[in-house]
């Protein structure tokens, strides 16, 4: 009996044709941005939105075009951060403060309401991973980004969603890091630097975040000296506008 | 995933898709060589999972819309209740309420059901076994 690669015949669902079709088109809605830079870190709590919408606006208020991509699609913050509505976006993608464009799963979904899908309730853990998956892949490719200079993803704790991201966009983007001081936090976003080193993700550096108060540490320099990427950025507990200006002027 | 008719040994050609509405799916295969037709049925949990893919079956016969899979699949607050469910819903007892609310609520979401009404309800309690409810 002949096996699967040996039967050749064009196949009319042309299934593997249609998943072609979905790359292309996000390479297409891509094609006008410069740089592509994921926010993350392999802990949660350590401020990846914050610094990803701040950064964004500095960035935008310096003359910059810069879009948002929230791949936390079980914890979307970015529309509260940028103020975009929260209601089913239109084409075009909505706009944020400072004229960042977005896009975040917290525009579909209704104040407070958990991210679900339709579908069989059991067993739901096996093609729910896939959802969200084909959610990004959507956000990346049905959003007209047109020409930007950076496009920032905002990634969840964990690296699941940046793995998923390195196969929708065929290929590793930059990463910024983000932590805080201490050293609980250093070991697990350690863990997300070696996977992105591994992946061929660029690291551009790393944030320092919630620096000066009670967070004690030196994981941002032990981090730096690891893995030769600089510290771009101590951020304190307030930051003013000339933080997040210097921090994009460095990235 | 291809089918082969083993005894021709010829790879079998889509024909024909069927979605019934109850999250299932099917899609049959006919044998270019003696015509033998096989079906493909899947179940919601086998159905969903092709869904995510974001492809279809058979191939598509009009072009993706934009955030097509999340518009069609993320539930944005729930099913809607009409005023008759909403009436009958609200003659349980309260210390119940919510429970009965959420088992007919999965019951709309599993089968793709928009707004609940007082039919589906009672669809749902004949199927469910849940009489007096």
């Amino acid at each position: 009996m002949r096996t699967y690669y040996q039967l050749t015949d064009p196949d009319r669902s042309g299934l593997v044709d249609q998943i072609g079709a979905q790359r292309k088109r996000v390479a297409e809605r891509l094609a006008g941005v410069a740089r592509i830079v994921a926010v993350m870190s392999g802990k949660g709590g350590v401020g990846k939105s914050y610094v990803t919408a701040h950064l964004a606006r500095g960035l935008a208020r310096a003359g910059r075009s810069v879009g948002v991509l929230d791949a936390d699609l079980n914890g979307p913050t970015i529309p509260g951060l940028l103020k975009v509505p929260q209601a089913p976006p239109d084409q075009p993608t909505a706009i944020g403060l400072d004229g960042v464009k977005c896009i975040s799963m917290g525009q579909f979904l209704e104040a407070g309401a958990p991210l679900a899908f339709t579908g069989p309730s059991a067993e739901s853990f096996v093609w729910r991973g896939a959802m969200e998956a084909a959610a990004l892949r959507e956000f990346l490719s049905d959003v007209e980004w047109g020409d930007l200079d950076v496009l920032m993803l905002d990634l969840p704790p964990g690296m699941q969603r940046y793995i998923e991201l390195c196969d929708i966009l065929g290929k590793a983007p930059a990463v910024l890091t983000v932590t805080i001081p201490t050293p609980e936090s250093r070991d697990a976003v350690r863990r997300a630097m070696r996977a992105a080193v591994d992946h061929g993700s660029e690291l551009l550096g790393i944030v320092e975040n919630m620096v000066g108060r009670d967070f004690e540490g030196t994981a941002a320099d032990d981090l730096a000296r690891e893995f030769a990427t600089p510290v771009l950025a101590r951020i304190p507990w307030h930051p003013t506008p000339d933080t997040w200006a210097e921090l994009g002027a460095r990235l | 995933m291809k089918f082969l008719c083993v005894e021709c040994d010829q790879q079998m050609a889509f024909a024909e898709r069927a979605l019934p509405g109850d999250g299932t799916l099917a899609a049959s295969f006919k044998c270019p060589k003696c015509g033998r037709v096989v079906a493909m049925l899947t179940n919601p949990m086998e159905t969903q999972l092709v869904s995510s893919l974001g492809v279809e079956i058979g191939g598509r016969t009009v072009p993706s819309e934009p955030f097509e899979m999340v518009r069609a699949n993320v539930v944005t607050g729930g099913p809607a209740w009409s005023d008759g469910a909403q009436e009958r819903l609200s003659r349980v007892p309260s210390f119940v309420r919510g429970m009965v609310k959420k088992i007919y609520a999965d019951y709309a979401k599993e089968r793709g059901i928009q707004e609940i009404t007082p039919t589906i309800m009672d669809t749902a309690r004949a199927e469910l076994g849940l009489e007096g409810m």
